[in-house]
């Protein structure tokens, strides 16, 4: 089948949204809360020396070692797809990083307020990309509830950073989570062309 | 700096065996970039080897991006994007949205379609 559902000239279409944060703060549980898919792994390969043999620094006689993404997606027209990319758990490949910021529209920094500190490695990171971030609190169950003015103290997070709470395993809150995201992507958007209000596309 | 085409030797040979030993895809492809191949382009890539005729066929029922082709086929990322960038070359796939919106109406636009089907979610 050839798909007829899409404007040739303009092809399909696809944005992604990057899902950070520490091992075990629920990347990967969110992903799955929304994708269509089960959350699929790639596997890139890398020299133990951190560098992508991807990037041509190859080190021949180094160990190989794989580096996991989890991704999912959502088809929202037949020309539109959103695709959503948890980073990898190893925050030391952070070429990997930029290679997942590249081209997105926004990312969510997912905090467990049981490990705070956590947190610390993903922040530096973005606060260094011209990418639009949130940070989101899951909310495990018999975590510490912090009120999320201490979280932003503690964390030190700029305040035109939109902080909020989530769930990683409910749909609703992942779906307002995003959204979110692209509504904070919106207004740096407008910021970035000095476009004060809300302008309606022509 | 390496030379773009030295030889991966040692444990790096084995991944790259199906790319003959290429790490350098011959274009740049977005881990996220669709992909799409015609009725006529998976019938040309039966006879293209075994890995380019699947890859063929998953882009065929529906689009699919260098991600999820490095998924379902289990190539490594970097050998996938070899591969995927070959056969866009040879008219195998279609690559969509190679070049991401510059302008700031394109930009908006396509945050505005992102926002809408998040909340039909
Ligand atoms: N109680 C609770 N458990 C969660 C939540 N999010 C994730 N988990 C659990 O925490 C563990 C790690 O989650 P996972 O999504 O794999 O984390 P990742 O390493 O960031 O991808 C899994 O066992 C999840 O089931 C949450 O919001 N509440
Ligand atoms: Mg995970």
């Amino acid at each position: 089948m050839d798909y007829a559902g899409y404007d040739r000239e303009r092809g399909i279409v696809s944005a992604k949204i990057v899902i950070a944060g520490g091992f075990g703060v629920g990347k990967t549980t969110l992903v799955g809360a929304v994708s269509e898919i089960t959350p699929l792994t790639t596997e890139a390969l890398l020299t133990t020396a951190g560098a992508g043999i991807d990037d041509r620094s190859k080190v021949p006689g180094k160990e190989t070692t794989t580096v996991a993404m989890d991704f999912g997606r959502i088809t929202m027209a037949e020309d539109l797809i959103l695709y959503l990319f948890g980073t990898p758990g190893q925050t030391r490949f952070w070429f990997m990083w930029d290679e997942l910021v590249r081209g997105a529209v926004g990312a969510v920094v997912l905090v467990d307020t049981r490990r705070i500190t956590d947190a610390f490695a993903p922040l530096d990171y973005f606060e260094r990309q011209n990418l639009p971030y949130l940070v989101a609190l899951n909310c495990f169950e018999g975590a510490r509830t912090y009120e999320v003015d201490e979280v932003r103290e503690a964390l030190a997070i700029p305040p035109d950073v939109p902080l909020l709470m989530t769930d990683a395993r409910r749909r609703d809150a992942v779906k307002e989570t995003l959204i979110e995201v692209v509504e904070h992507a919106m207004r740096a958007l407008r910021e970035e062309y000095g476009r004060g209000s809300p302008t309606p596309v022509a | 700096m390496e030379p773009p085409h030295g030889d991966p030797r040692g444990a790096l040979v084995r991944p790259y065996a199906v790319t003959r030993g290429r790490t350098e895809p011959s274009r740049h492809i977005a881990l996220e970039a669709v992909l799409t191949a015609s009725e006529r382009a998976v019938a040309e890539a039966r006879f293209a080897g075994h890995d380019k005729y699947r890859i063929a066929q998953i882009c065929q029922s529906a689009p699919q991006s260098l991600a999820e082709i490095a998924a379902y086929t289990r190539l490594p990322l970097g050998v996938a994007r070899v591969i995927v960038a070959d056969m866009v070359g040879e008219g195998l796939l279609t690559l969509h949205s190679a070049a991401p919106a510059q302008r700031y109406e394109e930009r908006m636009e396509l945050l505005e379609r992102v926002l809408s089907g998040l909340r039909r979610l």
